[in-house]
């Protein structure tokens, strides 16, 4: 039974949570909002929070392009989604977060599944067009929406009202929330990738044509993944809401779908964690370099390069787990 | 009525001759090559600034035109021998974060050079008079000038692809780079070929489109997914595609900013015809590809066989 075991944790399907490594990045994120007020820096806990985010809406498309191989290449437009439904709903009234959070999230997953059934009926170069395409739709959609804003974007009252929890006003508390449910979220895709589902669908990502032949319905094992990873989105795109109070249709840009598709080249596609690396590495490079220089995307892009030539799988390939065999 | 849509029209085939100089670099070194390459705008925009450079410093804008050509197709087979020659055999994700590194690089380094904002050019002396086509539809000179130069271009590829040697290496190539290279074609020559004369297309529209429309970092993005777009309902690798695909979407896109508003006008109030019209007009060509792809994945024209 032992030795089955590990073979099984040897597979190179099976992504490790590293336990040691989280819980001592965990408390270090628990203690930072308390850090940050005490060393006068408070500005640190809103951009963890911002990094949080995009580590969840990177983790969200890491699920669809790492480990189901599909470039999809409209991610943006299901973090506009999320967005703009709780910006819509507290326009009308409706601020609590256990109705708008959820109502993002479903919403963003049932549009997910709509475009899959389009989309995944193409491949490769075709698909990363169509999805880009439906993106693109989202985006002028939303630009049309003026009594929302339009070009201009809409402003919100406040962020989402949980009864019965938190007060999101304060920074702080909302800094703690997304931090949960970054961690639920991680914790979620950890089960599902490494359980049946996660590994059937690595399998397609490996060969498609081989599943098809043993029986495995393929489209349906992809449109699965491709909703859950739209409906996770949309949850990120609700958060982004909340945290900058103000909804753009430049969130659904095909720039931004972009960024999130380099965070996790950057971490490392297909890998656990390679979401999260990636949006701390990029948001921290975008940060840390636009306080040096205004110039700062010219060594942002020249850093990227050095990613490409000489990382060839993202930063966590650089120091990953040796026991992998890939 | 009439004069305003045969107007529109012009204007439509324009834009789309345009995007047709784009696009046909583009489905080239897609095709052949097998690289999706984000930072083809970039050398679109490279194009502009040149001209508007050099246009404005010695007043001609011939000279504008011909340095501007001249200097991207340099910057583009510099940038093949240098860093996108390394990226062929790679797969699509790292040309896809290598060329966005690039579009950061080529935007920050046109800011350095000449700054965070617009330049706005006019049209030569010679053009800015419009000519009258038929009696009441005057147009703009250099908007006709556009066209003829397009069509030109197109003839000329044409010919160049279909009748001399390197195209037929060219066509090899995009059907089949295996074979073509057990042939015996120098495949590395004619990539570097390829890449800079995709680079004096982007180039040439870039300087022609220059006095149109204001010259700024960020230009490229906007037109590139256009440019896709063609590609993709032309077929990869295909330039009759490119063309028909570039036409197609230049002139839906163009009369459909003209023609939806006046139909929405007629059912629905201005204040919701405003704000529905652009919105709808911009959404009608990614409809139109996505239902391309829906019936015909491999686009209209398939280069591969």
């Amino acid at each position: 039974m032992t030795t089955l075991t590990s073979t099984i944790m040897r597979s190179t399907l099976h992504h490790r949570a590293r336990p040691e490594l989280t819980i001592v990045v965990l408390v270090m994120l628990l203690a930072l909002p308390w850090a940050a007020t005490a060393s006068d820096h408070a500005f640190y806990t809103t951009f963890a929070t911002r990094i949080l985010i995009f580590a969840l809406a990177a983790t969200s498309l890491n699920l669809v392009l790492g480990f189901g191989g599909m470039v999809a290449f409209g991610h943006a437009g299901f973090l506009g989604i999320g967005a703009y439904t709780v910006g819509i709903l507290m326009d009308k009234g409706f601020s609590s977060a256990w109705l708008s959070w959820p109502a993002a999230t479903l919403i963003s997953g049932a549009i997910a599944c709509l475009i899959g059934l389009v989309s995944l009926r193409t491949k490769g170069v075709y698909f990363i067009m169509i999805t880009l395409s439906f993106a693109q739709m989202l985006y002028f959609i939303s630009i049309s929406l003026t009594q929302f804003g339009g070009d201009d974007g809409m402003s919100l009252p406040g962020r989402s009202i949980i009864q019965f929890g938190p007060d999101l006003a304060s920074d702080d508390r909302f800094f703690y929330v997304v931090l949960g449910l970054c961690v639920a979220v991680i914790f979620f895709l950890h089960r599902l990738i490494n359980g049946r589902f996660g590994r059937v669908l690595q399998s397609i990502r490996e060969n498609e044509t081989r599943m098809s032949s043993i029986g495995y319905p393929v489209f349906r094992y992809k449109l699965v993944a491709f909703t859950i990873s739209g409906a996770l989105a949309g949850l990120a795109g609700a958060l982004i809401a909340n945290q900058n109070g103000f909804i753009s249709p430049s969130l659904m840009l095909w720039t931004q779908s972009g960024s999130l598709m380099i965070m996790i080249i950057l971490g490392g596609v297909g890998y656990l964690y390679g979401g999260v690396l990636g949006s701390v590495v990029f948001l921290l490079l975008e940060e840390g370099l636009s306080n040096v220089t205004i110039h700062w995307q010219l060594p942002l892009g020249l850093i990227l390069l050095c990613v490409v030539l000489f990382a060839p799988t993202g930063l966590v390939g650089l120091f990953r787990d040796p026991r992998r065999h890939d | 009525m009439n004069i305003l849509l045969i107007e529109q029209t012009l204007n439509g085939f324009q834009f789309g001759l345009m995007l047709f100089l784009l696009a046909a670099g583009l489905t080239l070194v897609f095709g052949i090559m097998d690289m999706i390459n984000l930072a083809h705008g970039s050398l679109y925009m490279v194009g502009a600034f040149l001209t508007a450079a050099v246009t404005q410093a010695s007043g001609s804008y011939t000279l504008g035109v011909l340095s501007a050509l001249v200097g991207t197709s340099i910057f583009g087979m510099l940038l093949e021998v240098s860093l996108l020659r390394r990226l062929y055999r790679r797969d699509h994700l790292s040309q896809v974060l290598a060329t966005f590194a690039l579009i950061l690089i080529c935007n920050e380094g046109v800011r350095m050079i000449w700054g965070a904002s617009p330049i706005k050019l006019n049209a030569p002396e010679a053009l800015s008079r419009p000519i009258e086509l038929v009696p009441g539809l005057f147009y703009p000179a250099h908007r006709l000038l556009i066209i003829v130069v397009g069509i030109v271009v197109a003839i000329g590829l044409y010919i160049l692809v279909a009748k001399t040697r390197v195209g037929m290496w060219v066509r090899a190539g995009a059907s089949n780079r295996e074979m073509a290279t057990a042939m015996g074609v120098n495949i590395q020559w004619l990539f570097t070929f390829v890449f800079g004369f995709g680079a004096v297309l982007c180039a040439l529209a870039g300087a022609m489109l220059s006095p149109l429309m204001a010259v700024q970092v960020g230009m490229g993005e906007s037109i590139l997914i256009l440019a896709f777009v063609v590609v993709v309902i032309g077929g990869i690798g295909s330039i009759r595609g490119a063309f028909v695909g570039a036409l197609l979407i230049g002139t839906v896109d163009t009369l459909s900013r003209t023609l939806i508003p006046t139909l929405l006008g007629q059912f629905l109030s201005p204040s919701t015809t405003s704000a529905l019209g652009p919105a709808l007009a911009s959404i009608i060509i990614y409809v139109l590809m996505a239902a391309v792809l829906f019936w015909k994945p491999q686009g209209l024209f398939p280069a591969r066989g």
